[in-house]
């Protein structure tokens, strides 16, 4: 590693805070307390709070156990981009952040107090010394970060721009980058160099997906690349996107690699089966099979299946939730016709339901980025976006209803569920 | 050989909010060499993994801009880290 920063602690992310020395987040005006309109919550068993991440800082709201009040905490980090923040499903205390700004470098930060204190990566995700006359690889950004398995504390993994992967071991103090990944992506960029590619919000790593019965097998996907996985903790790698295809970015239709998936998900009631929302359309996997079905078909046509996020229902393997966009003519990436809408499937993607009530019903031009959906694992689950104009919509009853419950924030680049 | 050195406003949460502080160095290396010691993790968000100064970051070197980590600072003269113009 050429550089190795050092730990240092970082008392408050915000300027106002530094300057007054409190622990405690600082709170936007108006905004500490904000109740939401929604007349029929179902009640949840457990506190839900959504980590927000947007391009001016982090955000956390929390809410009662009905679901109805939300509170706002933060902003954390204010003016940095924050890609991803994630609280470790193993210890709720901690929160891990990925965060750069317009002028500085990436790093990751990491808060083992709910975010009251927050102290910078000893060695962040960063690409080896080139040797001399060689040009080597730079981080631009952690854009995804992921728990590692249940049975493995501490063990973190990152997606980074440009495509790479990384490793920690010791809770995101210092990262590791991991060479095997890194090696396959060279052998496919050895054979078709143009496959492996950026899109415009760079080189994407993301949707890194632990099967929670073998930490060894994993997926991730890249922008543009496609999907992958492994069976050995990362040390070899094969492509998995047999029935994904390919529109208008290049050549072959159905290339052995080169897809762009824009957001992967497994069930969490059964890790076999896999979504995917893409760049070409909604697919589904059902493991061990090695080809995926495009699902996204069965939407309406004049709404089609693209779009950047997918996400699956906590208990039951065939509902899943799409927030499809404009993909046509020069794409728009907003809600088709201005009319936003979440669609629904109870059968594994054979037919979808149309989930509107409570957004507006003409002129809106919703964009929802791949990390921005997410649900909670509640009964009935609630369902979560955040809007690159800066709201946050929640819905208590599986996307029957939906309330914004905050606006007014930065571009929303990710959303992560805690419960408890 | 002490250089003074003025920051801009990116970097204070690592220099506990002051905007002029102290370091050792003959050339532009050595001296955010030496500001990581005294203010850990300031070169990694300055400098990048393949020892370049990063795009939106500019130092000036009495009064001139430079890119270089080799360029020397002769002594007497003040560095500047400041943020480019840049954002949105």
């Amino acid at each position: 590693m050429a550089t190795r920063t050092r730990a240092r602690t970082v008392k408050k992310a915000t300027r106002s805070a530094g300057r007054t020395g409190r622990t405690g987040p600082s709170r936007p005006r108006g905004a500490a307390s904000r109740a939401v309109r929604k007349p029929s919550a179902a009640s949840a068993k457990s506190v839900i709070s959504l980590h927000i991440a947007t391009i001016k800082g982090a955000f956390v709201l929390r809410s009662d156990r009905a679901r109805k009040n939300w509170k706002m905490e933060g902003p954390y980090f204010l003016g940095s981009e924050a890609n991803h923040l994630v609280r470790d499903p193993r210890d709720p205390s901690v929160l891990l952040l990925a965060a750069r700004t317009g002028h500085l470098g990436p790093t990751v930060f990491r808060s083992t107090d709910s975010g009251r204190t927050w102290k910078e990566a000893a060695t962040p995700p960063a690409f080896p010394k080139a040797p001399e006359g060689t040009t080597g690889q730079v981080v631009q950004r952690a854009f995804f970060l992921a728990p590692g398995h249940a049975s493995q504390p501490g063990v973190w993994w990152a997606g980074t721009v440009p495509h790479a992967l990384f490793r920690s071991e010791d809770g995101g103090a210092t990262w590791e980058l991991q060479q095997g990944f890194t090696r396959f992506l060279d052998g496919l960029k050895a054979r078709k160099p143009d496959y492996i590619a950026e899109t415009p919000g760079g080189a994407i790593t993301h949707s890194i997906l632990i099967d929670p019965r073998d930490a060894r097998h994993m997926y991730v996907s890249i922008s543009s690349g496609g999907f992958f996985e492994t069976t050995d903790s990362g040390r070899s790698w094969s492509c998995l996107n047999e029935g994904c295809s390919v529109v208008d970015f290049l050549p072959e239709k159905f290339p052995e690699f080169g897809q762009d998936p824009h957001c992967a998900v497994l069930s969490p009631a059964d890790p076999d089966r896999i979504y995917q929302q893409s760049h070409c359309g909604v697919y589904r996997l059902d493991r061990p099979a090695t080809k995926w079905e495009r699902i996204g078909k069965n939407l309406p046509a004049e709404v089609g299946d693209i779009g950047f996020p997918v996400v699956a229902h906590p208990r039951k393997p065939d509902v899943l939730w799409v927030f499809p966009m404009d993909g046509t003519d020069v794409w728009p990436r907003t809600s088709p016709s201005g009319r936003p809408a979440v669609f629904c499937s109870r059968n594994g993607g054979a037919t979808w339901t149309r989930q509107t009530r409570g957004f507006p019903q003409s002129n809106g031009y919703f964009t929802v980025f791949r990390q921005a959906m997410k649900a909670d694992h509640q009964d009935p689950a609630g369902l979560y976006l955040g809007t690159t104009s800066g709201e946050i919509w929640a819905s208590p009853d599986e996307g029957s209803s939906w309330t914004q419950i905050f606006g007014h924030l930065p571009r929303v680049l990710a959303i992560e569920v805690g419960e408890g | 050989m002490s250089v003074a050195v003025h920051l801009s406003s990116h970097l204070r949460s690592y220099t506990r909010g002051r905007s002029d502080v102290e370091a050792d160095g003959d050339t532009l290396a050595a001296l955010v060499a030496d500001m990581d010691r005294r203010f850990p993790g300031i070169r990694f968000r300055m400098v990048d993994e393949q020892d370049h100064i990063r795009p939106h970051v500019n130092f000036w070197v009495g009064g001139s801009l430079t890119r270089d980590l080799a360029t020397p600072i002769p002594a007497g003269n003040e560095v500047a880290i400041l943020g480019a113009l840049s954002g949105g």
